[in-house]
């Protein structure tokens, strides 16, 4: 088996988690998408580290990693706030922007 | 006074400092009874009179300085700051003193302060704004009426002040300063009855009319700037003497224009007539002696660039001819007492710009004639008043007549000023008028013939409708009954000044063309300036052949006038008379000819750039406007607010991105 | 030192074996009705990612990914889920017209073009990281990048945590207007409003059973609604007494035949 596979996972889990930004309306599981997507590209990044026997691509990973986690931090206290003011997760709701 | 005068004369080539107190006390006398307020009322007349009567006074010691000293030293120019620097173009406000501007000033602050006199008296029972009928105004309500007298005389001042600037400046940008500042005066003074619409529109007249004749002073200056790179007198008058023809000859077409708005020419006499709204006085400094002259004065100042522009100066000529007679023509057939002098101001006009055409030979005579004709013009202006004054403020002659018992003083003074603007002499208007005939008479092939002719012919006709004026209102039998008038004569402030400029009507044209001095003191005195203004070739007639026929023209005239308007009577209401009687009273079809050339194309224009407008403009901004609304609407709908689908629209965006750069490797 | 990419059996197999689950368990992600099965799906694909990074020759990413993601990020995903409870838009229904067509067309497309490109890469040979990470050490290599060539990097991701932190407590906040009721307020406010003077009705006791969903029953025998939450109620989550009650009158109707007896 090729190397290349896990790169072709990466792919899928990316447009998986592309999906459910796109799909679902409960924000909860839209951010879950979005950690997919990021857990997808770590997966590319870990694997060509490995190709090219550096370890800067680890390292990338590791700033996504925080950087996700802060993302997360933030986005869930939105929700959180979003949730108290309408009584619902749903961002469909959030369309304040509707011109 | 002799302090000031040794003052003036330790610095030779130098005005002396105080030379702008000419122009500042006038102002001052007008800032104060503008901003005043109604503290003001009860001295304010007088105070202007007083400050008009200064400024005459200040004059003195420089004409006697004047006077003192060498003819080639008496221009002295006083820079009073420097007022325009840009770049290597300097321009400096000052004050030049000529005996040319002496000329003017003596003339505008003379008769000037006379007519705030004879206004003491004439706008002493003037309301000045609308009384309603039935309607009598307790004591507070009067007390908080405006003075409308005060706003007057301020105004009065403020013309003083512009004029005398005008006639000052070293330069042609601030002459146009005092050009626009007697324009405002004008139409301040002009619509001062502005409670009656027709008066107002009178105003407005003249000021847009002068506004055409001004844009030529504009870009006459512009051309200057562009073509000499000065503006001042003394700068632009040597770079004259050698600049290309062709420009010249488009400035001085241009300064033309100016000269034929300010100064009613044609073809933008029409406001002149219509600018007899005004308050009589107005009309007799204003209308006839000083301001419609600038339009001489701003020829005669420019003789350099005349004299070497020979197209130009021509064509000042031909103005001046073809006015002369249209004034004259036009005044035959008026009956309202004001216009047919205003006819009359605007013929004698014709005949000084008649003279400013014909170069150094006549510039001369245009001054002289002017000055002659600020006197017995204002007398005559004045004396209408004062029977007005008398009549109730009836204007029409066929109502008038036989007034001459009446009111004696006004008949004598008026008497005088009708037999100086004939040419009767010795009056002062023979000796200015007949020079400018005979200079007209210079010259070779048929140029001479026309324009001598032109004002042979003027002279005739002046005869017959200043006699007709005079004739109508002072004899024959009285039109008026006793019921409805009881005509009298005017009080001491009136008839004095009357006095005063009848005086100058019958003796300042022998003092100035004294017929026994070598030169004539007129001519010598303004030589400096103007260039030599004798005669240095023969007419093509005889000087006392010109003079003959000059005299059988107006005895000619002014036997019609008997026959007509003595020996018949005169019907009360005008009869419909001939097509040209009609055509003359209709000012020769003047504001016909202005609708019809500029009105009407005018108006089609603003019509079509209306339509144009509407469709065209308003069409396409509106039609783009449907059409961005029509699209933004349909965009809107994108606009759907769900987070969802514009992530669907980023992603579709990124798809589609990835892709166009796949498929273009 | 460039070797193929192919990669070991045991490596192989473990990708057949993880990598359907994985994906398996994103689709959850897509299809689960509630959140909380979401949020376990989600745990499910961080797990099997940390393990791929181990098999990838990154211990300590993998070992990051297990303990932070997994631990630290889904829990908190979790808490979140149960702070919000169900909510109506868990429901599939798609609301935005086209929505769902769009997307499944534009991710198949995404999902084509990333293979397509994919598959067209040279891909050279595989270095692998097996000599780096004996030498100097997984963890050491990690280290001298992070705190070496990127401490810029580092640092500034430091920065973006503290204020990501203090944002977080910015937006959860919620000043209260007024000090919380403590029980002398309630019943001076039940006082004041001169209803329930003696309090609500304590939910149903029964000799076996002592439940906050189960209504008391009043003494006619019906259910007293002021004694359940109203929450409980409106989540439709009451149970019904009937049972207790049945039990009870059977016991009494027993104990009754038996002393008759």
């Amino acid at each position: 088996m090729s190397l290349v596979n896990y790169i072709y996972l990466s792919a899928i889990l990316f447009s998986i988690g592309g999906a459910v930004v796109l799909l679902r309306r409960n924000a909860i599981i839209v951010f879950m998408g979005v950690e997919l997507m990021l857990n997808a590209a770590n997966l590319a990044f870990i694997t060509f580290a490995r190709m090219h026997g550096q370890l800067d691509g680890q390292v990338i990973a590791l700033f996504v990693m925080v950087v996700a986690s802060a993302e997360v931090v933030v986005g869930l206290a939105i929700i959180m706030a979003i949730f108290r003011s309408r009584r619902s997760a749903s961002i469909d709701n959030a369309n304040l922007l509707k011109a | 006074m002799t302090f000031l005068v040794t003052a003036a004369a330790a610095e030779p080539g130098a005005a002396p400092a105080y030379a702008w107190l000419l122009i500042g006390l006038p102002l001052l006398g007008a800032a104060i009874l503008l901003l005043g307020g109604r503290k003001t009322d009860s001295f304010g007349p007088l105070l202007a009179t007083g400050l008009s009567w200064a400024s005459f006074v200040l004059a003195l010691p420089l004409l006697f300085a004047m006077l003192g000293r060498a003819p080639e030293d008496r221009a002295v120019e006083h820079v009073l700051y420097s007022w325009i620097r840009a770049g290597s173009f300097q321009l400096d406000a000052g004050i030049l003193i000529d005996p040319l501007s002496m000329s003017f000033v003596l003339l505008i602050t003379f008769v000037g302060s006379l007519i705030h006199v004879y206004s003491l008296g004439y706008m002493k029972d003037d309301p000045g704004h609308v009384r309603h009928e039935g309607h009598t105004l307790s004591a507070w309500e009067e007390s908080r009426q405006p003075s409308e007298r005060r706003r007057f005389f301020a105004y009065l001042n403020l013309f003083i002040a512009a004029m005398l600037l005008l006639v000052l400046a070293n330069s042609y940008p601030l002459l146009f300063v005092g050009w626009e500042g007697v324009g405002l005066a004008s139409y301040l003074l002009i619509g001062f009855w502005n409670h009656n619409p027709a008066y107002a529109t009178a105003a407005n007249k003249a000021f847009i009319v002068n506004r055409v004749g001004d844009m030529g002073v504009i870009a006459a200056i512009m051309a200057m700037f562009a073509a000499f790179g000065a503006t001042d007198f003394a700068g632009v008058g040597a770079a004259a003497a050698e600049a290309d023809t062709g420009v010249l000859v488009l400035i001085g077409l241009l300064l033309l224009l100016g000269a034929t708005g300010k100064s009613a020419q044609f073809p933008l006499q029409s406001w002149l007539g219509d600018a007899m709204a005004g308050p009589t006085p107005v009309s007799a400094l204003i209308h006839a002696a000083t301001m419609v002259t600038a339009g001489v004065y701003l020829i005669v100042r420019s003789a350099p660039i005349f004299n070497n522009a020979p197209t130009a100066q021509t064509a000042v000529a031909v103005i001046g001819a073809v006015t002369l007679l249209y004034g004259a023509v036009v005044g035959m057939a008026k009956d309202d007492i004001k216009k047919a002098l205003a006819a009359s101001t605007m013929s004698q006009i014709g005949y000084m710009m008649l003279a400013a055409g014909l170069g150094p030979a006549g510039y001369a005579y245009a001054i002289f004639h002017l000055l002659t004709h600020g006197f017995f013009k204002a007398g005559m202006f004045l004396g209408a008043g004062s029977v007005m004054h008398g009549m109730k403020d009836e204007v029409n002659m066929r109502r008038f007549g036989g007034l001459s018992t009446f009111m004696k003083i006004t008949w004598i003074t008026f008497g005088l000023g009708w037999l100086a603007i004939l040419g009767v002499p010795p009056f002062s208007g023979f000796w200015s008028k007949d020079a400018i005939i005979e200079t007209a008479f210079i010259g070779e092939g048929i140029r001479p013939w026309l324009l001598g002719g032109a004002a042979l012919v003027g002279a005739g006709i002046t005869a017959f409708y200043m006699s007709r004026l005079f004739f109508m209102t002072f004899h024959g039998k009285r039109r008026w009954s006793e019921r409805d008038y009881h005509p009298h004569e005017s009080p001491p402030t009136m008839t004095v000044p009357m006095m005063v400029l009848a005086a100058g009507s019958a003796l300042l044209g022998l003092i100035l063309a004294w017929p026994f001095a070598e030169t004539k003191p007129i001519v010598a005195w303004l030589e400096p300036v103007v260039g030599y203004g004798g005669s240095e070739a023969e007419p093509v007639l005889a000087i006392p052949v010109i003079i003959a026929l000059t005299l059988i023209f107006v005895a000619i005239g002014a036997f019609v006038a008997y026959r007509m308007y003595i020996q018949e009577d005169v019907p009360t209401t005008a009869p419909v008379g001939s097509w040209g009687t009609q055509a003359a009273r209709a000012d020769l079809y003047q504001e016909e000819v202005n609708r019809t050339l500029f009105e009407q194309p005018g108006v089609a224009l603003v019509h079509g750039l209306e339509h144009t407008d509407r469709s065209g403009v308003d069409g396409t901004v509106g039609g783009l406007a449907t059409w961005i609304g029509d699209l933004s609407s349909r965009l809107r709908r994108i606009q759907n607010g769900f987070a969802r689908s514009y992530a669907l629209t980023m992603l579709t965006g990124v798809v589609l991105f990835l892709g166009a750069v796949w498929v273009m490797q | 030192m460039t070797t193929p990419l192919e990669i070991g059996a045991g490596e192989t197999a473990l990708f057949w074996i993880l990598a359907p689950i994985s994906v398996i368990a994103a689709l959850g992600l897509l299809f689960a009705r509630k959140s909380v099965h979401a949020a376990l799906s989600m745990i499910v694909v961080m797990l099997i990612a940390g393990v791929f990074y181990i098999a990838n020759e990154a211990p300590f990413v993998g070992i990051i990914q297990i303990v932070v993601y997994s631990g630290a990020v889904m829990m908190l995903f979790l808490f979140v889920v149960m702070l919000v409870g169900r909510d109506a838009s868990d429901s599939l229904i798609e609301t935005i017209r086209g929505q769902r067509l769009a997307t499944v067309l534009v991710t198949l497309g995404l999902v084509a073009l990333l293979t397509v490109v994919v598959g067209q890469v040279t891909w050279g040979g595989a270095v692998g990281l097996a000599a780096t990470n004996t030498e100097t050490g997984n963890v050491t290599g990690l280290a001298y990048l992070i705190f070496g060539r990127y401490v810029w990097i580092f640092e500034v991701s430091a920065l973006l945590l503290i204020t990501a932190a203090v944002a977080s407590m910015v937006l959860a906040h919620r000043t209260r207007l007024a000090p919380p009721p403590n029980q002398r307020a309630w019943a001076a406010r039940r006082f004041r409003e001169g209803k329930h003077l003696a309090g609500l009705p304590a939910p149903g006791v029964y000799a076996r059973h002592n439940a906050v969903d189960t209504p008391a029953l009043l003494p006619d025998g019906s259910i007293s609604e002021l004694s359940v939450s109203r929450v409980l109620a409106a989540r439709s989550q009451v149970a019904s007494p009937e049972r207790f009650a049945d039990a009870q009158d059977e016991i009494e109707r027993e104990i009754e035949e038996g002393s008759e007896r």
